[in-house]
């Protein structure tokens, strides 16, 4: 026994295999400091800060602890209204991108041949090589008052929403739809046709069909392509600046407080605005078991 | 586990504790309200030129210290280099609040700071008095732009004065008629151009609405648009809120306005004169004018830092960004008035001057450039307190609503 394990090689190797807690403990270690102190950690530090203040003249950052920066948050109805405002844009958005992605992702995984499905995956792909702002420049220049939309709605009497809420809720929908028609590929994948053919056999019309079979399957999954565009609404603020007239979300806030004001522990105080937003519409979600579909 | 999760935050919190207490030690030195409403550190300049030490770091804004990298025609930082042997590194900013955060480092020689960081500079200790006899150039310089209140403290200069524009009223010349010569179109309640209307996306865009009440509106008492107290700032404020329904958008990327003048989706607007060139250059017929009531508008000084290794370097770069032929450069590349009448015989465009109002020192007095508001009044009112920045910003989120 003692002549096979003369290298100390092998004498790790065999000292690890006797701590299997060990083991786990270095294989996790980066992993874990990653979440800890990189990922964690980084949203600790904002919300200590968001307790603290800042030096008027000198832009330093003081570290005493106070409310103040809360009490405004809560006092001033600008900062509810811009709450809401940015909640019903990440609202909207979630709700016309799912409606949009469903079809595409059920013919995605039902209908077509498998060589047209990878190239149909591409496609979906492919909006996100190109950068987002060119992509938010481009819907700027559509959705102007002399633009493509312009010119196509203006033969039936409707014209470009021009820049606003409307106009944003269109470019970001146009900009997470891939993050949402993936994942919902993804759950009608897994769903079984046989499913569907027995409801079939069973009398149902497809509408029934698609109600009481593939929608409550798949909901989960929609639920889970949510998470993706809700959540990157909520903290979006280039392209309400871009397409947004005069309108400001969250995200515009926390930018203005940092770059113009340089008051990183008010930014701090509204960027928990979104988390705990998140944080309640995970809690939500959780039982629906979207989260065993990310 | 409740423990280690406590000992985790404890832990990064002593961390935050630190950082933040190493970068606040210059700040105890800073502002007890003084002539200006602050007094400077007391900090010497530099008595004589020594031998270049080789290198200069230069916190510049893009497009003020271009060495070819970007577009190789575009170069006044190499012939530099091989001149005088100092290694140009740049580190480009933003915006002014970058500006002043990166200075505090140390890691920098000199930096461009416009009238919104220097006296924030100036009153934090990060910056020091210029030997400006050490600056040959410097006589060339305009004398209108020099000891003036952002780049001196009591006729102490900190600083040379680099270029500068205005926030010009630009309007569309089919669209707009008659041409308009005040900042009502943009202003009044009654304006005839509500919904087409662009303005400028930043707090201190408040003293734009300052401006105006301090012509229409006497009675405030307004006088510098930077100094605002409680009710004058309020009357600013309303104004903003009353012109927030008729605004199109705002502003802060000058392309974006440019784009948004081109496609007529703004009819009249708050703008600089390189937006205008610009997009007269692209075929839309857009005009602009200093109105009436005045502008607000920005002048750039180049300052060498307290604690910068590299003094010598750092003046022979002083002296060479406002040389004739550099300074035409840069007012060229970036859109603005040169700061050394010399460079008017260097610049491409003959017209650049003309067009950019360089040396117009009416046309300059006309302009008031944007200052960081402060606690202390800096129109030297002492018995009240006015409005500062983090109070503007405050105001501007709830402008726009």
């Amino acid at each position: 026994m003692t002549t096979t394990l003369d290298s100390p090689r092998r004498k790790a190797s065999a000292f690890l295999y006797r701590k299997p807690r060990l083991r786990l403990g270095i294989l996790l270690s980066a992993p874990m400091l990653w979440l800890g102190l990189a990922y964690l950690g980084a949203l600790a530090a904002l919300f200590v800060t968001a307790f603290w203040s800042t030096d008027v003249f000198t832009g330093q950052v003081v570290t005493e602890w106070s409310l103040n920066n809360f009490v405004t948050l809560f006092s001033d109805a600008v900062y509810r209204t811009i709450t809401l405002r940015t909640v019903g844009i990440a609202a909207l958005v979630t709700v016309v991108t799912a409606i949009i992605a469903f079809p595409m992702a059920f013919y995605m995984a039902k209908f077509a041949s498998p060589r047209a499905r990878r190239l149909l995956v591409i496609a979906v792909m492919t909006p996100l090589w190109a950068s987002y702002l060119v992509k938010a420049y481009a819907w700027r220049t559509m959705l102007s008052g002399n633009g493509v939309l312009h010119w196509l709605l203006n033969p039936f009497g409707l014209d470009t929403p021009g820049y606003g809420v409307l106009a944003t809720v269109i470019t970001l929908s146009y900009l997470w739809l891939p993050y949402m028609i993936l994942p919902i590929y993804a759950g009608l994948e897994r769903l079984p046709n046989s499913l569907v053919d027995a409801s079939g056999d069973l009398g149902a019309r497809p509408f029934r069909t698609f109600r009481s079979v593939v929608l409550p399957v798949t909901f989960p999954a929609v639920v889970a392509g949510s998470i993706f565009t809700f959540s990157l609404s909520l903290g979006d603020y280039i392209a309400v600046k871009i397409v947004g007239g005069t309108s400001q979300m969250l995200g515009n806030v926390v930018y203005d407080n940092i770059g113009a004001a340089n008051n990183l522990p008010f930014a701090a105080t509204v960027a928990t605005v979104p988390v705990v937003i998140m944080l309640a519409y995970l809690a939500a979600v959780r039982r629906t078991g979207a989260l065993d579909n990310l | 586990m409740k423990n280690r999760k406590l000992a985790l935050a404890g832990l990064l919190g002593a961390g935050l504790l630190v950082a933040a207490c190493g970068t606040s030690g210059s700040s105890s030195t800073a502002a007890a309200p003084g002539g200006q409403g602050f007094t400077p550190p007391k900090l010497d300049a530099l008595a004589q030129l020594g031998q270049p030490e080789g290198q200069v770091n230069v916190l510049a804004w893009p497009g003020y210290a271009e060495n070819g990298s970007n577009d190789p025609a575009v170069d006044w930082v190499t012939g530099f280099e091989k001149e005088t042997g100092c290694k140009v590194n740049v580190k480009a900013f933003g915006t002014s609040d970058e500006a002043v955060s990166l200075m505090k480092t140390g890691q920098y020689d000199v930096i461009s700071a416009s009238g919104d960081a220097s006296l924030r500079l100036i009153a934090s200790g990060d910056v020091e008095p210029v030997n400006t006899a050490l600056v040959p150039n410097y006589a060339d310089v305009f004398d209108f732009l020099k000891n003036r209140p952002w780049n001196s403290v009591n006729n102490v200069s900190y600083g040379v004065p680099h270029g500068w524009g205005a926030n010009l009223l630009t309007w569309r010349t089919d669209k707009v008629t008659p041409a308009p010569t005040s900042w009502s179109v943009m202003f009044d309640a009654n304006s005839p151009y509500k919904g087409k209307i662009t303005a400028y996306d930043s707090p201190i865009y408040i003293a734009d609405a300052a401006l105006y009440l301090q012509t229409h509106k006497p009675e405030l008492g307004i006088k510098n648009p930077y100094a605002l107290d409680d009710k004058q700032f309020q009357a600013a404020v309303d104004l903003l809120k009353q012109q927030r329904p008729m605004v199109a958008e705002y502003w802060s990327d000058y392309l974006k306005e440019s784009q948004a003048l081109k496609s007529g989706d703004a009819v009249v607007g708050t703008a600089w004169q390189v937006t205008v060139n610009l997009t007269k250059s692209e075929g839309a017929p857009v005009e602009s004018v200093l109105p009436s009531e005045g502008a607000t508008g920005w002048s750039d000084t180049w300052m060498v830092g307290a604690k910068s290794p590299h003094k010598t370097c750092s003046y022979k770069w002083l002296n060479h960004i406002v040389s004739p032929k550099a300074n035409a450069q840069v007012a060229e590349y970036f859109g603005e008035s040169p700061s050394n009448p010399k460079a008017c015989a260097e610049t491409k465009n003959k017209a650049h001057c003309e067009t950019f109002h360089a040396g117009d020192a009416a046309y300059a007095s006309k302009i008031q450039y944007w200052t960081t508001p402060i606690a202390q009044c800096l129109d030297g009112r002492t018995d009240v307190k006015c409005k500062d920045y983090g109070e503007w910003t405050r105001a501007w989120t709830e402008i726009k609503g």
